[in-house]
């Protein structure tokens, strides 16, 4: 279907602001926001339009090298949308809020994260990279509060003392990942985004994550992996 | 190089801090400084046509720009996080008062005031925090209010003002009207702030 690059209006700039202040908005949230925004700049609101209005959105903040992008939640599979620089290089966009030594961190951080089993990198594991910065060595009190701050600018989500890349961080920086971190990244078997937390098959080695397992093998009583057909050796979620 | 200019803009705005002219042309425009007008009236464009922000110019002598939010307020929720909703509750507070009080008043005077409502500088206030340090260094920072000391005063004293953002960003008649609404009177009771908010 043709669709017309459709004028922006204060909708959609009051859209776009709000988006931009709040890092990364959940689906929900977005659709209710939709509204909010027609209604307050009397604009034609249709509730299934989200994704046009996204659009002409898009199309504007195209000359831009900016996007506003949907992933899926590694830990719900809920939708999420945030706005993307593409010509940034990966550290760019949080290059503003630390420090030389704090990006040195992260970087190395995100280092662990991509190289593990599990898409986990324990704070211990992460603390002791802090002793080994070439920037500057970071005492162990310092790298927590770093670590804290990662986790309230979503950068990076924490579990049980563990730590992984957050939604945002993965929406924001997946080409850059995918691009850096060609030969090591996983993508998902399924729906084939980049991958971080991800159960994988022992025999043949694919990965998938598990929002996409859930649904993969739901009903199913022996799950096989659907590329070796071995049985699927982890605890389906 | 128009739309690194933006995106330069943003993420400098994003902190609510003046930008200056000399940064833009070390950081973005570079070699291209004999376009640098043009460069900045196509990016000023850009954002308002895709954001509804506009690019002000708040200090011609040192050449510093804010971006401030060119659309049509709104009402409730989806305005800014809340926190941000509470300083900008506090704030406006303070700048209708400035602004009643004929455009300025005395630090001892605003503290009395902020006193009534309950917020000191002394204590650590339950949502604002360190409210000496919000009043008198975030919100100064962000060119919300002016801080001027007052020369040969013993202890010394300074004056609150309203700041450029502000000044751009806050509508008098809003706020004469709204407190026209809390003390139930007509607007016009209070003739200079009145004809101000008019012109």
């Amino acid at each position: 279907s043709t669709v017309m690059a459709a004028q922006m209006t204060d909708a959609h700039r009051r859209f776009l602001q709000v988006l931009m202040s709040n890092g990364i908005t959940e689906g929900s949230e977005a659709r209710k926001l939709h509204q909010h925004c027609c209604e307050t700049d009397k604009v034609y609101y249709a509730h299934d339009k989200l994704d046009d209005f996204i659009s002409t959105i898009n199309s504007h903040l195209q000359p831009l090298f900016m996007q506003i992008r949907k992933g899926i939640s590694e830990d719900d599979g809920r939708a999420h949308y945030a706005v993307v620089n593409l010509a940034e290089t990966e550290v760019t966009k949080m290059a503003s809020d630390y420090t030389e030594m704090e990006l040195e961190l992260f970087r190395k951080t995100m280092d662990l994260i991509i190289l593990s089993e599990n898409g986990f990198a324990s704070s211990t594991d992460i603390l002791n990279l802090a002793d080994q910065l070439n920037t500057k060595k970071m005492k162990k009190k310092e790298a927590e509060q770093v670590l804290k701050a990662f986790v309230e600018d979503k950068w990076l989500s924490e579990k049980n003392g563990e730590y992984t890349l957050h939604t945002r961080c993965i929406i924001e920086m997946e080409q850059y990942i995918l691009s850096n971190y060609q030969d090591v990244a996983r993508k998902c078997n399924i729906c084939h985004s980049l991958a971080i937390q991800s159960q994988v098959c022992e025999s043949c080695g694919i990965g998938m994550h598990l929002p996409c397992v859930r649904k993969y093998f739901r009903g199913q009583t022996e799950p096989r992996c659907p590329k070796c057909n071995e049985f699927w050796s982890c605890d389906t979620p | 190089q128009v739309s690194e200019l933006v995106q330069f803009l943003l993420v400098k705005d994003q902190k609510k801090i003046p930008i200056k002219r000399a940064d833009m042309l070390k950081n973005v425009i570079r070699e291209y400084r004999d376009a640098y007008s043009e460069i900045v009236n196509k990016a000023g464009k850009t954002l308002q046509e895709v954001f509804g922000l506009q690019l002000v110019e708040i200090d011609s002598k040192r050449h510093t720009y804010i971006l401030i939010n060119n659309l049509p307020r709104a009402e409730g929720r989806y305005l800014c996080r809340d926190e941000e909703k509470e300083k900008m509750g506090l704030l406006l507070i303070i700048l209708s008062f400035i602004f009643m009080k004929g455009n300025s008043v005395k630090d001892s005077a605003l503290w009395e005031f902020l006193h009534l409502l309950q917020v000191n500088p002394g204590k650590q206030h339950q949502v604002f925090g360190d409210v000496r340090k919000l009043v008198t260094e975030e919100f100064v920072k962000q060119k919300y209010l002016e801080i001027i000391p007052i020369p040969l005063t013993d202890p010394p004293e300074s004056k609150y003002q309203w700041g450029p953002r502000a000044e751009k960003e806050i509508s008098k008649k809003d706020v004469l009207n709204a407190v026209a609404k809390i003390q139930g009177k007509d607007p016009t009771f209070w003739a200079s702030q009145y004809s101000e908010a008019e012109a």
